[in-house]
């Protein structure tokens, strides 16, 4: 009775793990909307240590933030592939997913070092603090989600995932997608809009 | 009412599992400590919640009461300056986050499937993995009092004080790490209460058709769902800030103080209404019942509440009116505070017409819902009080505010929670709580929190200051507005509170030891909880129940005389569960236990822990928790078919799936 992935009937049509990652990502909304607030009062707080100006690399970014962006057309396709029941093509666009979401992922830690060298560093300002938080928790999130793909793709093989497939990449799609939104919201107001 | 025999139901079917999933062979045992502690079963999550929660109550009253051994007499020695810090916050952190939160939690757990008519929540792991979040979250929470001293901040712990210059022992740590963990554990209670009631009610049970229990829950359950991650924040700033060196509330880099009393009171004022509604909810419950009438305005009711869920969010900064907002916040706060009012006196307005022209019948339970709506009022009415911001100014952090949140949050939350002790304790338990004791309970209690909080508007307006640890006979004042008196008599109105609910400690004990056993549905009641056994069966129902009407129940039980227009009964609670048994679904597949939650709760304070003292340890911890997660996505949360043997009547197996209590 309690697994709708397994046929049973839900008073809204849509499947409790699907609705129950919506829910969580409506919750996310907030926890990101802190944490955006927070930065947006304190971007302009240095102290000591670069401003903003001084050290964001634009063109670095943009690339770093269109390779994210692409991964979510990707996902798209592992999800269409998943509904088909086409296990080698889920397998490979999942990978891809991951691989590009790794890429963004190995950007920001460029960047981090990057910025440390030039003075910015987590306690340096409030600045530092913020940003380092806000584009730190967005990173967190990505891993994680690479670290779902990369699982499914693994249970996959083996073929042991409980309740129906196409669902469970669904899921995982909806937090992808999400954590892909939120960095365009963050790129736009950290980098983009000028202090 | 006669109870009457039925003869043990046949269960249709029970789990031997012999497929390993994951790492672990599922656990098994149907009896013992086992069946408690990897259970999945929303009744017995919620008997623990309930149980937790009672731990909790206890020890944080007992703060309470050496908080007011301290304030008895001018120059108090029981405790010291510091230890009264840690005291006042711990015991209001209690009491939020560790009594009232998951005694609504339990309350939630047990009934909300009950009574949309499922057999259990949409995600029975998920609903362990929150309970024992929670509990390992205040265990650790509490285990500051023997590392070096607990929280001493107030429980909104504002910045700067709470950081490390200003609270220098590791107590502030504890809070906000252990706070995350609730946090977490309320989140996933979210999440699961949200859906459970989008996705698994009964057919034909239409939004407007849900008890009003129910739709409390359901909009407590929306506001945590989007306050818990703004208190996430908040405690994140503040963890970062001392123990990885972040400037946030460091106000020498230019920070400033007021993003931690925005932070937390976009979370508080949300929160107030999750510790209220619940009781508004079961309160909504029990007046009709012993009204004998359905529920005056059950629209205006479930809309008033999310009319609450709504406009709860834009009055948090009435908490702030003393901080210099500029007068433009503070006009608009002030009519959002008056305006929340609204939907308040609407329910005020709704539980008084439900009584007014019915059968009344003072049972414990009754009497404790009636208790809620005066006391609560009196709270409510200082409330609004707050709302007139040049008023609001001269009361802010006097113990006026004290005697207002404690109308509110122990003569509102907390009888409430006691009105649901009395109501649904056959249900839970298949025995009636103790009337006569019952009502020394009620009395003791209202007496007691009235002796107790009331002096406290006196107080404060007299201009008493929270949070001081001592007073001086100096500055006592004179007469009718002495200090000394009214201190004195809160603290005496806070022991006589103490026997109040003692009294309800000795009735619990006295039933257990009571053999008699509690009839179907003792109190005549109307909705689906009441349409199954005393306890419900593991499966809850027999037949998952169609619904036709508001109470759907009450209108099994009754039909309305064409002539008359009066209800008349046409079938008694037994004649329904007589049918619903002969009619028994042949094949119930329940959730299977499973040891994960309680293996991913468990990793939770681990990393936590090492959080504080050694890095080292959050890495064992978060080995635990990734192992635990992999454990839980490879097992699939129902067995699957083959693990499930259809047992033959008369074997035994049939009783170890069937004994539930």
């Amino acid at each position: 009775m309690t697994d709708t992935a397994q046929g049973h009937a839900s008073s809204t049509g849509i499947s409790n793990v699907k609705l129950g990652m919506w829910a969580f990502l409506g919750s996310e909304c907030l926890l990101f909307g802190g944490l955006i607030s927070t930065y947006m009062l304190y971007r302009g707080r240095v102290t000591g240590g670069p401003r903003p100006s001084q050290i964001f690399d634009i063109p670095f970014t943009s690339v770093s933030s269109f390779v994210l962006l692409m991964s979510s057309l990707t996902m798209v396709l592992a999800v269409s592939a998943a509904h088909k029941d086409d296990d080698r093509k889920t397998n490979l666009w999942l990978t891809v997913t991951a691989l590009l979401g790794a890429t963004f992922v190995g950007g920001q830690v460029y960047e981090f070092t990057a910025f440390y060298k030039e003075g910015l560093g987590f306690s340096t300002s409030l600045f530092g603090s913020s940003f380092y938080t806000l584009t730190g928790f967005h990173g967190v999130h990505v891993t994680v989600g690479i670290i779902m793909l990369m699982s499914l793709v693994g249970i996959l093989k083996r073929s042991s995932v409980p309740g129906k497939k196409a669902e469970v990449v669904e899921m995982i799609g909806l937090y992808w997608h999400f954590v892909d939104i939120v960095w365009i919201i963050i790129f736009t107001l950290v980098y983009l809009i000028p202090v | 009412m006669a109870i009457i025999e039925r003869p043990a139901p046949t269960v249709p079917a029970i789990v031997t599992p012999t497929t390993t999933y994951g790492s672990l062979k599922r656990p098994v045992s149907a009896t013992g400590w086992r069946s408690w502690v990897f259970t999945v079963d929303h009744k017995k999550l919620g008997i623990m919640y309930g149980a937790t929660a009672m731990f909790f109550f206890i020890i944080g009253g007992v703060e309470a009461l050496l908080i007011r051994l301290q304030l008895a007499a001018p120059n108090g020695k029981v405790l010291n300056a510091d230890l009264y810090n840690q005291m006042f916050t711990m015991h209001a952190t209690t009491m939020v986050f560790l009594f009232v939160m998951p005694m609504a939690a339990g309350f939630a757990n047990y009934f909300v499937p009950l009574q949309i008519g499922a057999r259990d929540v949409a995600f029975p792991r998920l609903n362990a993995f929150g309970f024992w979040a929670l509990l390992f979250g205040g265990i650790f929470l509490n285990l500051a009092w023997f590392l070096g001293g607990a929280a001493d901040g107030g429980w909104f712990m504002y910045a700067p004080n709470s950081g490390p210059v200003f609270s220098p022992s590791n107590g502030v740590d504890f809070w906000a790490l252990g706070l995350q963990i609730a946090g977490i554990a309320s989140l996933t209670g979210a999440i699961n209460l949200i859906i459970t009631v989008l996705n698994m009610r009964a057919p034909g049970m239409s939004l407007m058709k849900m008890p009003i229990f129910t739709w409390m829950i359901t909009v407590v359950q929306f506001l945590l769902l989007f306050a818990i991650p703004v208190i996430t924040v908040a405690l994140f700033l503040l963890s970062f800030q001392r123990n990885f060196g972040a400037r946030f509330f460091d106000v020498a880099a230019g920070a400033d103080p007021l993003l931690w009393q925005h932070l937390f009171w976009i979370f508080g004022h949300p929160e107030v209404y999750v510790l209220i509604l619940p009781s508004f909810g079961i309160v909504s419950e029990v007046l009709p019942v012993f009204s004998r009438k359905p529920l005056f305005g059950y629209p205006f009711v479930v809309f008033s509440g999310a009319a609450i869920g709504f406009v709860g969010w834009g009055v948090w900064a009435h908490h702030m009116f003393a901080s210099g907002l500029g007068p433009v916040s503070v006009a608009v706060f002030s009519l959002t505070t008056m305006a929340i009012a609204v939907p308040t006196g609407v329910k005020i307005i709704n539980w008084t017409l439900t009584m007014w022209g019915g059968k009344l019948w003072f049972t414990t339970a009754m009497k404790f819902a009636i208790g809620l709506i005066v006391l609560f009022t009196v709270g409510g009415l200082s409330g609004v009080t707050h709302a007139v911001a040049p008023s609001d100014t001269q009361q802010t952090d006097t113990y006026y505010i004290v005697a207002h949140f404690h109308y509110v949050l122990f003569g509102g939350a907390v009888l409430g929670i006691f009105s649901g002790f009395y109501y649904w304790w056959p249900k839970v338990f298949g025995k009636m709580l103790n009337e006569k004791l019952g009502s020394w309970n009620f009395w003791l209690m209202v007496i007691g929190l009235n002796l107790t909080f009331g002096p406290m508007h006196i107080l404060g307006l007299q201009g008493q200051p929270r949070r001081m640890y001592q007073w001086t006979e100096a500055r006592a004042g004179e007469g009718f507005f002495n200090l000394a008196f009214w201190n004195l008599i809160a603290s005496i109105g806070s022991f006589v509170l103490a026997v109040g609910i003692l009294m309800f400690l000795i009735n619990v004990l006295i039933t257990a030891r009571n053999p008699q056993k509690a009839p179907l549905d003792p109190w005549n009641a109307r909705s689906l909880e009441w349409m199954t056994t005393n306890p419900p069966k593991e499966h809850n129902f027999d037949v998952v129940p169609t619904v036709h009407h508001l109470d759907d129940f009450f209108h099994q039980k009754y039909e309305e005389d064409p002539v008359t227009h009066t209800m008349k009964q046409v079938r008694t609670a037994e004649e329904i569960m007589a049918e619903q048994e002969r009619n028994a679904d042949k094949h119930i597949h329940m959730p299977s236990p499973s040891y994960w939650p309680i293996v991913l709760a468990f990793g939770l304070p681990v990393i936590t822990f090492g959080l504080i003292y050694s890095h080292l340890i959050s890495v064992i911890g978060g080995v635990i928790v990734l192992f635990a997660a992999y454990g839980w996505a490879l097992e699939s949360s129902t067995a699957p078919d083959s693990d499930f043997e259809t047992n033959t009547p008369g074997t035994g197996l049939d009783k170890v799936a069937s004994n539930h209590d």
